[in-house]
């Protein structure tokens, strides 16, 4: 009697799953989106995807990238694929595209004309292999900004700075006032990205190229590089003081007025907006920190692994051209506070310092992520080195300069 | 009832007992191919050098070159023997004492067993996570003390690069030591009564008879407890990651965590491989000597 009762159940299901409209599919796409902007964002693309006919499954992953990216790749080498996985726009996924587990969408891309309103072109070099085209870039974010509190420096009775040397030279005068100068969290990823900011601002663009494009170990010892460590060395004793982990609470911090600044990514500018700050007013941005206005154009992108059922191949292909889209471009990184990978859409809701990056993309000074440029085994070498050269005032710039050139000269 | 005598061969040997050599199989199986062939296989990929995807592209010793390069790597190791000899020192010594003192016949002891126990009820980033936060100076024991009046106390290990360490092995004590005092209580009511008493009338003081008498009398159920330590020991991973994630500043970095975040993190499972054969290496040569004395010589009764 069960039995029979579990038979038709069975053939009911698949009746319906047969029922459905051929070529619809369910999706399952994996992300490391889960704060309250991110999964707002998500969502924008999960609604344009459903308005197709298809279903978004959704696949968070919480607890950021370093977490997430062990899972998808051991679920794509593992032979359980999901349709469509996040990564960072550069060479996270380099392996598996060349070990041929990931779609090619070079015809997609051809028929739509991805290479015409995707801006800058580096973003979709950073999808292409020999040539053809692996994944879908959907927004771009910059690591070069350096927040600051108005308040913090009110307190302190200085002027708001208005580049790095005014910002170190204000250091004293905050401390005094009780204030941590420069909040850093614990976390060995945000000192390397302080360091990685320092370099273009303080040495310059062909400098940061050097090292990181070329991995030139020669530029990486050499006196540019030292002035970068010298100015490190000034990041370390201004944040001396902080002890916070995550880069939401340093961010914090500078929101409440109990640090002076922070360099962070544009991705801090939610949390300002969250605590209901108004650039300008509460807070300043500085771009290139004040010195060299340059930002790099980062992201994430999307990519898609190869899978046998028919329907889900053919549903990759529209959830790949709707995260694409005009409406669903401006929809998702308005609320993920991001820059649009196209140059072609409007972006007149953008606040002052959302701007003020705009402008600097328009005028293409533009410099490659780091994550474009170095293997995740070099980024993760250049953390152990840098958390430990922030956390231990005994070690001198010139020691780590010397490791720090040793990293460049192994790197490929 | 006569075999004996008669000319029938005995049964092959590979059929003796073949139900349970059928039994064991699986089992047998296991050990060959997921642990021998898995640190082959481990040890083979340490001189490659993969990345993400394991691939055969053999570089020689480049992998252990690198690895005993990085002062990461000589942090871990001094973290982990610093945390390992402290943590056998005092998880044997305090569980002991904690179990002769339940073993006076004391009232309530089961009350007091379940108490000491409980912490091993907790998994190791849930105790990690609770001491992070006992530890942390502005609202654990630092900020109670220091509220209490006396404004210059200072108790930060988990912020200090010296002594983090100490703070982790604080928690893992904490956990553990529990366990440790129900196997010597175990091992103390073994101990027969009439020894005790037989001590007694010889007129030998008490922690005399636990030390001379007591104690060797008790030398199985110190190497399981010691075999259970040590095991705690080598995997020391995620305390670490629940406490300080090994800040500040890379000072509470072990082996273990090593491994994972350059086998996971880096993508590049060559560096992981090799410094996980290191970790196998130094455990052998630990147990595989211990092994041979113990288990090679002669029979024990």
């Amino acid at each position: 009697m069960r039995y029979h009762f579990l038979a038709a159940a069975l053939a009911a299901s698949t009746a319906i799953t047969l029922a459905a409209p051929a070529g619809a599919a369910d999706l399952e796409v994996t992300h490391w989106w889960t704060s309250g902007g991110e999964a707002a964002a998500v969502a924008e693309f999960a609604k344009a995807f459903d308005a197709t006919g298809n279903k978004w499954v959704d696949g968070a992953i919480a607890g950021g990238g370093s977490t997430a990216r062990p899972v998808m790749v051991s679920r794509i080498t593992g032979g359980s694929p999901m349709a469509a996985t996040q990564f960072n726009t550069g060479r996270q996924a380099e392996e598996l595209v060349e070990a041929g587990l990931m779609r090619d969408f070079t015809d997609l891309a051809a028929k739509e004309g991805w290479k015409d309103f995707i801006r800058p072109a580096s973003l979709l070099e950073g999808c292409t292999v020999d040539g053809k085209v692996y994944c879908v870039p959907v927004n771009i974010h910059s690591w070069q900004w350096l927040w600051l509190s108005n308040k913090a420096f009110e307190d302190a009775g200085v002027p708001v700075p208005t580049n790095w040397d005014e910002f170190v030279a204000a250091g004293p005068a905050l401390e005094k006032a009780g204030k941590i100068p420069l909040a850093i969290g614990g976390q060995s990823w945000q000192t390397t990205g302080t360091f990685n900011v320092l370099i273009p601002a303080i040495a310059g663009k062909d400098v940061f190229l050097k090292v990181y494009q070329d991995h030139d170990a020669e530029v990486a010892a050499g006196p540019e590089i030292a002035k970068v460590f010298k100015a490190a060395d000034d990041a370390r004793k201004m944040s001396a003081k902080s002890n916070v982990q995550d880069w939401n609470q340093a961010t914090n911090l500078v929101i409440t007025g109990q640090a002076g600044g922070q360099i962070m990514g544009d991705w801090a500018q939610g949390e300002f907006q969250v605590a209901g700050q108004v650039a300008g007013k509460d807070y300043t941005c500085l771009p290139g920190l004040g010195v060299n206005q340059l930002i790099s154009t980062g992201g994430d992108s999307f990519y898609f692994p190869k899978l046998d059922d028919a329907d889900k191949t053919a549903a990759q292909e529209v959830l790949a051209s709707t995260m694409l889209n005009a409406s669903t471009q401006v929809a998702f990184n308005l609320k993920k506070g991001s820059v649009p990978v196209r140059g072609d859409v409007d972006v007149s809701a953008a606040n002052d310092c959302m701007k003020k990056g705009l402008d600097i993309l328009a005028k293409g000074n533009i410099i490659p992520d780091t994550n474009q440029l170095n293997t995740e085994d070099t980024n993760n070498q250049l953390n152990d080195l840098f958390v430990e050269f922030f956390k231990t005032p005994s070690m001198t710039p010139e020691e780590a300069q010397k490791r720090y050139a040793a990293i460049i000269a192994s790197a490929d | 009832m006569s075999i004996s005598g008669t000319t029938t061969r005995r049964p092959s040997q590979l059929f003796r007992n073949l139900n349970a050599k059928i039994a064991s199989l699986p089992m047998i199986l296991t050990a060959l191919v997921v642990f021998l062939g898995g640190t082959a296989w481990t040890i083979v990929y340490s001189f490659t050098n993969s990345k993400l995807l394991p691939r055969l592209k053999f570089v020689g010793l480049d992998q252990y070159e690198r690895l005993w390069s990085q002062s990461r790597w000589f942090t871990s190791i001094e973290n982990l023997l610093v945390y390992g000899v402290l943590s056998l020192i005092f998880s044997l010594v305090i569980g002991f004492i904690l179990a002769a003192l339940l073993d006076q016949k004391i009232r309530f002891e089961s009350v007091f067993r379940t108490i000491f126990l409980y912490p091993f009820a907790l998994s190791f980033v849930v105790t990690g996570l609770t001491w992070q936060w006992i530890l942390n100076p502005d609202f654990g024991v630092q900020h109670i003390v220091r509220s209490l009046g006396w404004e210059s106390f200072n108790f930060n290990p988990l912020y200090d690069q010296q002594i983090v360490i100490y703070g982790i092995l604080i928690a893992g004590l904490w956990q553990g030591t529990g366990l440790i005092m129900c196997l010597m209580l175990a091992g103390l009511r073994g101990i027969d009564e009439d020894i005790w008493k037989a001590a007694r009338v010889d007129g030998i003081p008490t922690w005399k008879t636990y030390l001379f008498i007591v104690i060797p009398m008790m030398r199985p159920v110190f190497i399981t407890t010691l075999v259970i330590i040590a095991s705690g020991i080598v995997r020391l991973y995620d305390l670490v990651v629940a406490q300080t994630s090994g800040g500040p500043g890379g000072a509470s970095e072990v082996p273990a965590k090593y491994v994972y975040d350059y086998m996971f993190l880096a993508q590049n499972l060559g560096q992981g491989f090799a410094a996980s054969t290191m970790m196998l290496l130094s455990v052998a040569i630990i147990v595989v000597p211990w092994a041979y004395l113990e288990f090679g010589g002669k029979k024990r009764g």
